[in-house]
C-alpha cells in the first residue's frame, strides 16, 4: 500500500513536471469543406506553431460544406474547452462568433478565424484594427487589381475576360464586385457566369466560350472544387484559365499571383503564437495576406494554346512543367 | 459526447423538428413529395434576418418567415395543381426559383445576425444559461406546433386533407375542392419549414443561402425514424413520433462528430453513409422483428 502511493506520487510529480517544461495546448478547428485551399491552411497553421515550438493537440472537424453541421461542431468544440478555436472559411466562423451566447465559457477563449474574405461584412469584427472582442484572424481578401494587371500581362491585348463564380458565395460575390470596378477601370469587358453547384461549373465555363479571351476563377469554394472540369472546357476551346490561388495551378490553371493558401496557415500560425504567448485577440488586428507568388504551369497554357510572354516568365516564382 | 455536444444535438433536433412537422404534413398526410423546403427554409432564414437587420422585432420577424415559406408552398401547390405539373417537379422548379428569390431578398448570398438581439436573448437576460436557453425555448416552439396541428387536423380541414391524402378520387367524388386542400396544405408544410429556418438562423448568428442544402434528406431521415422508433399508430402519435425522430437524427450526428473506438473515429464525411444506414436500419428494423417472432 505504501510502495502504491509513493508510486502514485511519483508519476504525479512528473507528470507536473512535463507540463511545467512544455505547455500543451488545444486547439479546436471547424473546417467548412476539405480542398486543397483550406486543408493547405490547416497544414501552414500546424507547421507554424510546430517550428515556434509549441506543443499543440490538435481536435479537426470538417463540416463538409453544410451549415447545419458547421453549428453543431461549434457546440461540440464549446465541449472540449480548447485554449484557442480555428474556424476556417467564413461560415464556420460565424458559427463558432455566435456559440460565445450559449457558452458565455467561450468568450475567454480566443477564435481566429481564417480563409475568410470580408470579416467585417461577415460580422465577425467591428473594426479590422481594434477587434475589440474574443475574435481576430486573417483574411485573405483577393487584391483584384494585381490579379488583372497579371491576366493582362500575360495575355496582351486583353479585351474581354470571363468570371466563373457561385453567386451564393458571400467571399465571390465581394470579390467579382471588386473585379468588376477593376475592369471598367482598365477597359476590359466582363463576362459574368455563376455555378451554385460543383455539377453546374462545367456547363457554366462552356457558356463562357467565343464570347471571352480568357477565364478567372476567384477563390470560390464550390468553383475550385470543381476546377478539373474547367481546365477540360479550356483546353478543348484554347482559353487560358487564370486562378486566383497557387493551389489550382499544378491542377490545370495557366497562372496564378495569389497567396500560397499554406503561407496564408503560416501567417495565421503566427498570430496564434503572439496569442498563446500572451496577446489579446482584442488587441490584436486583423491581418491581411503578406507574401504574394506568382505560379506558371506550362503544360496548361500550351493545352491552352497560351504562349507566355518572357516578362511574365521571368516574375514567376515558380514553374509547373 | 459532452453536455454541450449532448444539448448541441437536442437543440438542432428540436429547432430542425418544426421543419420535420412540415416534412411530415405533405409526405404522410397529402402523400406529396415535397423538394421545395430545400429552399424554402433558407427562405424564412433570410426573410427573418433581413427584417429583424431593418428593425424589426425578432418574434415579429418569424410572422413575416411564415408567411414567405406558405407562399412558396402555395407556388409549388399551384404549380401542381392548376398547372398539372408532376408534385415532384413542381417542387423542384420552385426551390430552383427560391435560390435566385433568396439571394434578391438578402441582396447577397448571407446576411450576419451576429451581436444583434435575436428570440433567444430575452431567455438569457432572464439568467437561463446560453446553453440552455435555444433547447428550452424551441421546446417550447415545438409543444405549441405539434398542439397547433393535432387541433388542425381534426377540425373540417384538418380532416378533409387526410382524406386527401388517402384517396384523392373518394374526395374528389364528394365534391371537395381537392386543389384548394393541396395548396393550402403545401402551403402551411412550407411555413413551418420557414419558421424552423428563421429560428435556426437567429440561432446560428447568420442566414445563408446554402443553408437549406440536405433539408429534405434529413426531413424524410428524421419522419422515418421517428415512425420506427416511437410508431405511428394514430395522428397526435405520429406527430411526436416525427420530433422524436429528429432528436435521434442529430444525436446520430453528434455521435458521428465525436465518437472514437479505439483508432477509429468518424469523420464528417462519413455523415452521410450514417444516415442512409440509420434509415436502412429503421426501415428494415421492423420487418426483422416480425420475422424473428414467427421462428
Amino acid at each position: 500500500m505504501k510502495r502504491l502511493s509513493i508510486l502514485i506520487a511519483v508519476l504525479l510529480m512528473s507528470l507536473m513536471c512535463t507540463a511545467a517544461w512544455a505547455k500543451t495546448y488545444t486547439i479546436s478547428v471547424n473546417q467548412f469543406v476539405e480542398h486543397p485551399a483550406l486543408d493547405a491552411v490547416l497544414k501552414g497553421l500546424q507547421d507554424s506553431l510546430k517550428e515556434q515550438g509549441l506543443e499543440v493537440k490538435y481536435n479537426v472537424h470538417i463540416a463538409q460544406a453544410n451549415m447545419a453541421t458547421a453549428n453543431q461542431i461549434a457546440q461540440s468544440i464549446a465541449g472540449e474547452n480548447p485554449d484557442m478555436v480555428v474556424a476556417i472559411a467564413t461560415p464556420c466562423a460565424q458559427a463558432c462568433a455566435q456559440i460565445v451566447k450559449k457558452a458565455p465559457h467561450m468568450a475567454k477563449v480566443p477564435l481566429l478565424f481564417s480563409a475568410v474574405t470580408d470579416p467585417k461584412g461577415a460580422g465577425l469584427v467591428k473594426d479590422l484594427n481594434h477587434p475589440g472582442g474574443n475574435i481576430t484572424g486573417v483574411s485573405d481578401m483577393t487584391p483584384v487589381d494585381k490579379h488583372l494587371a497579371m491576366i493582362m500581362e500575360t495575355v496582351p491585348g486583353l479585351k474581354s475576360l470571363g468570371v466563373v463564380y457561385n453567386s451564393g458565395e458571400a467571399n465571390s460575390k465581394t470579390l467579382v464586385n471588386m473585379l468588376r470596378e477593376a475592369c471598367k477601370a482598365k477597359g476590359v469587358s466582363l463576362e459574368e457566369t455563376t455555378a451554385s453547384k460543383t455539377s453546374d461549373v462545367y456547363q457554366a465555363t462552356k457558356s463562357l466560350v467565343g464570347r471571352t479571351q480568357a477565364v478567372y476563377v476567384p477563390t470560390d469554394n464550390t468553383v475550385v472544387s470543381a476546377l478539373e472540369s474547367m481546365v477540360k472546357v479550356c483546353e478543348q476551346n484554347h482559353l487560358p484559365l487564370f486562378a486566383a490561388d497557387v493551389d489550382s495551378v499544378p491542377r490545370g490553371a495557366v497562372a496564378a499571383l495569389g497567396f500560397d493558401y499554406y503561407l496564408h496557415g503560416k501567417q495565421t500560425g503566427a498570430m496564434a503564437g503572439r496569442i498563446f504567448g500572451g496577446a489579446s485577440a482584442a488587441t490584436t488586428p486583423v491581418e491581411f495576406q503578406e507574401g504574394m507568388s506568382l505560379h506558371l504551369n506550362l503544360k496548361a497554357a500550351k493545352a491552352q494554346g497560351l504562349v507566355i510572354p518572357e516578362a511574365v516568365m521571368a516574375k514567376a516564382d515558380k514553374i509547373v512543367e | 459526447m459532452s453536455l454541450f455536444a449532448l444539448l448541441g444535438a437536442l437543440e438542432q433536433g428540436l429547432v430542425y423538428g418544426i421543419m420535420v412537422l412540415g416534412v411530415y404534413l405533405t409526405f404522410r398526410i397529402l402523400d406529396f413529395p415535397d423538394l421545395t423546403v430545400d429552399g424554402s427554409l433558407p427562405l424564412g432564414a433570410a426573410v427573418s434576418a433581413v427584417c429583424i437587420t431593418n428593425g424589426m422585432h425578432p418574434v415579429a420577424s418569424l410572422g413575416m418567415a411564415m408567411g414567405a415559406g406558405f407562399l412558396a408552398g402555395a407556388m409549388t401547390g399551384i404549380l401542381n395543381t392548376k398547372l398539372k405539373i408532376l408534385h415532384l417537379l413542381a417542387s423542384i422548379l420552385t426551390m430552383t426559383a427560391l435560390y435566385s428569390i433568396n439571394i434578391r431578398v438578402m441582396s447577397g448570398p448571407n446576411v450576419s445576425l451576429l451581436g444583434v438581439d435575436t428570440v433567444i436573448d430575452p431567455l438569457i437576460n432572464a439568467g437561463l444559461p446560453g446553453y440552455w436557453a435555444s433547447p428550452v425555448l424551441f421546446g417550447g416552439f415545438v409543444i405549441a406546433v405539434v398542439m397547433g396541428l393535432i387541433w388542425f387536423l381534426y377540425t373540417e380541414i384538418g380532416q378533409t386533407m387526410l382524406a386527401t391524402g388517402d384517396n384523392l378520387q373518394m374526395i374528389t367524388s364528394q365534391g371537395v375542392d381537392t386543389h384548394k386542400v393541396i395548396i393550402f396544405g403545401v402551403g402551411l408544410s412550407n411555413a413551418l419549414v420557414a419558421l424552423s429556418g428563421a429560428l435556426i438562423a437567429q440561432n446560428q448568428g447568420a442566414a445563408d443561402v446554402n443553408m437549406g442544402v440536405g433539408t429534405i434528406v434529413a426531413g424524410l431521415a428524421s419522419v422515418i425514424v421517428g415512425e420506427t422508433v416511437f410508431g405511428a399508430g394514430s395522428v397526435p402519435r405520429a406527430i411526436v413520433a416525427a420530433i422524436v425522430g429528429s432528436v435521434i437524427y442529430r444525436i446520430a450526428i453528434a455521435l458521428a462528430l465525436g465518437l472514437k473506438i479505439g483508432s477509429f473515429a468518424f469523420t464528417p464525411s462519413d455523415l452521410n453513409m450514417i444516415t442512409a444506414l440509420l434509415v436502412v436500419a429503421a426501415l428494415t428494423g421492423p420487418k426483422l422483428k416480425a420475422r424473428l417472432k414467427r421462428c
